[in-house]
């Protein structure tokens, strides 16, 4: 079987195809998985974007029609400015780059001892690691709390900074095994011609492994970075301090505070970001989501 | 002293050194807090005083709170009600993706959409979709139609339903791409073995693709059992548990017991007990299938 022909076919042959009523079913149906999908996928976002541009009382009164009373951006700079959203939006990018960096950092350095280094205790941290994939994330939220609120050894509090929020975020199991593995299937003898070239552990790191790790290590900063965005339990639970909150802690006290109108724009603002960054790197993003099935396969 | 610089000069320390970033937050944010997760639920603990141990205090005022049980059973109500609504229709949506060419990178696209928007703004979008008045989003679009209006999320019976609703639409699309995946790694020999001996479209799509994804199908389903069990800023932000507590779920008892109560050991306490429900659960089911297992 050529790799053309594994490729040009799925589950209906050229015969099915050639089959008038065949053919139409399957347009037909993936006609309507299309208008699914605009419907689902685009529809709340131009919704929003419609509303957050219009008066409260076109929104209460027929949200569905379009801008009764006039198009009107003013909405955004007042959810901007005054209902410091500007100030949450910082916050949160705050939140979501040392999350990243703390993940890229764990990820890639217990990745490269695990995979290419191997010392003699790799394999037991390498189980310890896996099992913790196993426990759902439920069980430890209260002794989380606990051991943030009173660092073991440091003795120090870490409520109300951003530390709080960075470092737990490097323990997560699933990087370390997805750059694991991706290491794994690299070229030893790359590994073997640079120790034979003198370079020590940290510039085979730097000069050779991560060069050649690139695609993965794209993945795990772009889902680092999203799901930064999306967090909100654990924020809530770490940052009470109103002032440095991200803006999922904030969104549901802004909305009884201020007017449907600007709460609506101040929604549009929060999901713009994910949203631009999924639409640049929409191939990293689908093949991370694909290789998520992977690994957990 | 020998070894200790033999080890050094191996590369030894810096091997050691690199791996620190992964032992410490390991060690501090999930390896210690799994183990006193343990220790604390046979403890009362108030953050002022030394820990006391209670032996099993903490389990039995768990299991005896009549909220318990209220909460699980919401909590299962919603796993089934996401299964049956959920488990389906990203299946349904890959195979019928997986056939297009060219169109299947915008397809993926729209179907990846809600995923990436924050939890947060789609339950707060959503609830102000579920608005119950006739000029409510949803039910003016269903008055177009001469349905409604709903009560949805500001009734007993419709909350929990409305919630599900809203998640699945935030997640179907993850598993679309995983399932998506799967199918691209499909061989097409089986396909043609298939035609070979006479099969239809729908005989291919039994006989051929859902045997083929079956370890995929088996890992998502599970996985989602785990993942809806735990299921809290839905019912946390949208219904605040209510009406009547119709939606007040496990995680939302933990919190409560945790976060307003004060009481860290029956939180614990309940944490552990549903992560051994769900471990006992995975188990079982791994065994059960196994038999059904490529692998």
């Amino acid at each position: 079987m050529s790799e053309v022909d594994s490729i040009e076919r799925g589950l209906l042959s050229t015969f099915d195809w050639r089959q008038a009523r065949t053919r139409w079913s399957m347009r037909l149906a993936q006609g309507g998985v299309l208008v699914l999908l605009l419907v689902t996928g685009l529809g709340p976002i131009l919704w929003l974007a419609k509303a957050a541009t219009s008066d409260t009382q076109d929104t209460l009164r027929t949200p569905m029609s379009l801008w009764p009373s006039g198009f009107d951006m003013e909405n955004l700079s007042i959810a901007w400015n005054r209902a410091d959203i500007s100030k949450y939006f910082v916050n949160t990018l705050w939140v979501t780059l040392g999350a990243c960096l703390a993940q890229l950092l764990v990820a890639t350095t217990g990745g490269f001892v695990l995979s290419v280094l191997r010392p003699r205790y790799a394999r037991v941290v390498t189980a310890a690691v896996l099992s913790t994939l196993f426990i759902p994330g439920i069980v430890v939220l209260v002794p989380l709390f606990l051991t943030v609120l009173d660092l073991p050894l440091f003795g120090t509090s870490l409520l109300n900074s951003y530390w709080a929020i960075w470092l737990p975020a490097g323990a997560n199991a699933f990087n370390v095994l997805l750059v694991k593995r991706f290491m794994d299937n690299l070229p030893r003898e790359v590994f073997e011609a640079a120790r034979v070239d003198g370079a020590g552990p940290f510039r085979l790191l730097w000069y050779v492994v991560l060069p050649m790790s690139r695609p993965i290590v794209g993945v795990v900063a772009i889902f680092g970075v999203l799901n930064a965005w999306k967090d909100f339990l654990w924020p809530l639970i770490v940052l009470p301090d109103p002032d440095i909150q991200p803006l999922s802690v904030r969104l549901p006290t802004i909305r009884e505070t201020v007017e449907l109108d600007i709460f609506l724009a101040a929604l549009l603002i929060s999901m713009a970001l994910p949203i631009v960054i999924f639409l640049v790197f929409q191939r990293l993003f689908l093949r991370g989501a694909g290789l998520g099935g992977a690994v957990k396969g | 002293m020998n070894v200790l610089t033999r080890w050094v000069r191996n590369g030894g320390l810096s091997t050691f050194v690199l791996l620190l970033p992964l032992l410490l937050t390991f060690g501090y944010f999930a390896w210690f807090p799994i183990g006193r997760a343990v220790v604390m639920s046979f403890q009362e603990t108030n953050l002022v005083d030394a820990p006391v141990w209670v032996g099993l205090d903490n389990f039995e005022h768990v299991l005896r709170d009549p909220r318990f049980w209220t909460s699980l059973r919401n909590t299962a109500y919603f796993t089934l009600l996401a299964l049956l609504f959920g488990y389906p229709l990203p299946l349904v949506l890959a195979v019928l993706m997986s056939e297009l060419r060219k169109a299947r990178g915008i397809f993926s696209m729209l179907a990846y959409l809600p995923v990436v928007i924050p939890p947060v703004v789609a339950v707060l979008l959503w609830r102000f979709f579920y608005d119950a008045g006739d000029t409510g989003v949803f039910n003016t679009i269903l008055g177009w139609v001469h349905l409604g209006p709903y009560p949805w999320i500001q009734d007993k019976t419709w909350a929990m339903p409305s919630l599900v609703m809203q998640a699945t639409w935030a997640n179907a699309g993850a598993t679309v791409i995983i399932y998506l995946a799967a199918l691209a790694g499909l061989s097409s020999e089986l396909y043609d073995a298939a035609e070979v001996d006479g099969a239809g479209v729908w005989r291919k799509v039994w006989h051929v693709t859902l045997p083929q994804l079956r370890n995929v199908l088996l890992i998502t389903l599970i996985l989602q059992v785990i993942a809806t069990f735990q299921v809290f800023t839905e019912p946390y932000l949208m219904t605040e548990g209510g009406p009547q507590g119709s939606t007040a779920t496990v995680l939302l008892q933990i919190r409560d017991y945790a976060f307003r109560f004060n009481d860290y050991g029956a939180a614990t306490a309940l944490s552990v007990l549903l992560a051994l429900f769900l471990a006992v659960l995975s188990a079982i089911y791994f065994r059960v299938t196994r038999a059904w297992s490529t692998t």
